[in-house]
């Protein structure tokens, strides 16, 4: 009995010791081991999520066929008919204005803290644009409801709760990504290119929009492309100011669902079918989105090989 | 009518200013619209007591132990695998397709919605591995969300570490994990704090990943496997549902300062990684 836990204890001393030795020996290569296995948690992260939504989601979509499905406007969870359409016009319809709205206003301030501003005002905006962009987006959401809704509705007609008023909220919270990324793009541009068309006689403009913006112009691309990415995914500020009515809309002042609050309400309830079309609505979600963040991932990685 | 060249600058420079002042008159307008309606009704009351009838009275004590718990673990799980993955692609690696379909991962990860997220974490970690509505599921969720930012933030603070440093590391003798942990990050910790206290930023404000996967108990959490409401749900109930707009208010005023502070903290220490690395 003694004799066996001796033994035993030996074993295991003898095992921790080799063990010890091996991990001494090829300590490097181990290390190396382990952060290989870390680094591809992102990709094995993103192969499951990808896995788990399809594997919800698509028996519906297959169930339904992917015509009905996306051009039904049938949304009757309780009678098992799941169409989307009215939630996809409804997306497409507030990523649309959120570009406007966010885009203008994202470029300008690329193009003002690049260009017009003098270094000192560049360390009080760039700070103000992070945090713009830290500001939860229920706040914005809150904030639409509580100022902006009552607004169009006094002063242009229809509900309040509208593409118009999703729109600006949307525009307002994707501003930050589209200048973050816009500024970076511009910054990249040799300082050659400027200094040449200044000493050519350029005005500032003119050397921004015709050099600069020019050379610049497939990163900004990429920078609003992402900026329709974030649109399209936001759901709380969405969810509180767009309706969510189950209509299509007619113009910018009626009422719209969108895929992500399509999910984001019904979610507590759903049980079933219900709940596997709500993953189908993340499904056609996920892959949109997915689309377009590979654009723009393409984009930037062309001007990267392109400088190179 | 053709603008002159000199009218035309006039006009555009104005125009940019315009806009651009109109963002940040949005930043002001949004910040003080909360605060003006919610920095009066915080009192230490509020801030000490749990809520009463579903909100409408009392405070938010358990939602603040709710975010700090939820957030905290997030970060925690996700620091070591995303300073883990940015040491690997920037120390131990060269440029291969490898990194390039780690980077295409965490690049995607980052332009996930957070619904998807959230769709995930309910179908994974709630239901699949039986951990239910709770601060672990949230927590396990926001961790992936947030691996992007800590991923990109070390590489990009690791990368700014001068070359010259890892040459006088070796020269000393050390192996790579040496050089790695005392010489690479310890330079680098302040960027990579950056990149940290940014990701802490982004969960507290997350709302829909943690609505479909840490439930909106209102209680004070006991275990990792209990449910808890965030601070953002919490307001985001309150005034959705029109429980109490005062309190609301108040609660946004919570959040928007925490998210103040967090953003000037990671200013502050960006600050004093490039002076450190300049």
């Amino acid at each position: 009995m003694i004799e066996q836990q001796v033994g035993a204890s030996t074993v295991f001393m003898l095992n921790y010791q080799a063990l010890r030795g091996f991990f001494y020996r090829h300590r490097e290569r181990t290390i190396a081991l382990v952060l290989l296995a870390i680094a591809l948690s992102a990709i094995a992260s993103l192969a499951i999520i990808t896995l788990f939504i399809f594997k919800e989601g698509l028996p519906i979509i297959v169930r339904m066929g992917l015509d009905r499905f996306l051009l039904s406007s049938d949304w009757y969870p309780l009678e098992g008919e799941f169409g989307i359409f009215p939630m996809i016009v409804g997306s497409l319809a507030v990523t649309a204005g959120a570009m406007v709205i966010g885009g203008t206003l994202g470029l300008s301030c690329a193009i003002v803290l690049i260009q017009f501003c003098p270094p000192r005002a560049v360390i009080f905006l760039k700070p103000c644009i992070e945090l713009l962009a830290g500001i939860p987006s229920v706040v914005y959401g809150f904030i639409g409801v509580m100022f902006l809704v009552p607004l169009i509705r006094d002063y242009l007609g229809g509900p309040g709760l509208s593409v118009l008023a999703s729109s600006v909220v949307l525009g307002v919270m994707i501003l930050p990504t589209v200048t973050s990324i816009s500024v970076d793009a511009l910054q990249a541009v040799p300082p050659r290119y400027r200094e040449g068309s200044i000493a050519i006689g350029a005005t500032e403009w003119q050397t921004t929009h015709r050099v600069l913006l020019k050379a610049a112009r497939s990163g900004i691309v990429a920078a609003i492309i992402l900026g329709m990415g974030r649109a399209v995914g936001e759901t709380m500020a969405v969810i509180m100011v767009a309706g969510n009515t189950l209509e299509l809309p007619h113009s910018i002042l009626d009422p719209v669902r969108t895929l992500t609050s399509n999910i984001a309400l019904e979610m507590s309830y759903a049980t079933g079918d219900h709940r596997k079309a709500l993953f189908a609505t993340g499904v056609i979600l996920f892959v949109i989105v997915m689309f377009l963040n590979t654009i723009a991932l393409t984009i930037s990685r062309n001007r990267r090989s392109d400088k190179k | 009518m053709i603008l002159s060249p000199t009218r035309a600058q006039y006009l555009a420079v104005t125009l940019m200013w315009t806009l651009a002042l109109v963002t940040i008159s949005a930043l002001l307008f949004v910040i003080l619209f909360i605060l003006v309606r919610g920095l009066p009704h915080i009192s230490w009351e509020f801030l000490s007591q749990s809520p009463r009838s579903m909100g409408r009275e009392g405070g938010i004590f358990p939602m603040i132990i709710g975010t700090l718990l939820v957030t905290g673990l997030a970060v925690l799980i996700a620091a070591p695998i995303g300073v883990g993955t940015a040491i690997y692609l920037t120390e131990y690696t060269r440029e291969s397709k490898l990194t390039a379909v780690i980077r295409f991962g965490a690049d995607c990860l980052a332009g996930i919605p957070s619904i998807i997220y959230g769709l995930f974490g309910f179908v994974f970690f709630v239901i699949t591995l039986g951990m239910g509505l709770s601060l672990i599921s949230g927590a396990l969720t926001l961790a992936i969300m947030v691996l992007p930012t800590i991923i990109r933030t070390s590489e990009e603070a690791i990368r700014a570490v001068p070359q010259t440093y890892r040459y006088v590391s070796y020269g000393l003798g050390s192996t790579r994990w040496q050089m790695v942990t005392q010489v690479v990050l310890r330079t680098a910790l302040p960027g990579i704090g950056t990149g940290l206290v940014l990701s802490i930023g982004r969960s507290i404000s997350e709302t829909a990943a943690v609505m479909l996967t840490a439930g909106s108990a209102l209680g004070i959490p006991k275990s990792l496997f209990d449910s808890s409401r965030t601070l953002a749900l919490h307001f985001y109930t309150l005034s959705r549902e029109g429980i109490s707009m005062p309190n609301a208010y108040a609660t946004a005023s919570v959040l928007i300062l925490a998210i103040l502070v967090i953003n000037v903290v990671a200013y502050w220490l960006m600050h004093q990684f490039t002076t450190r690395i300049a």
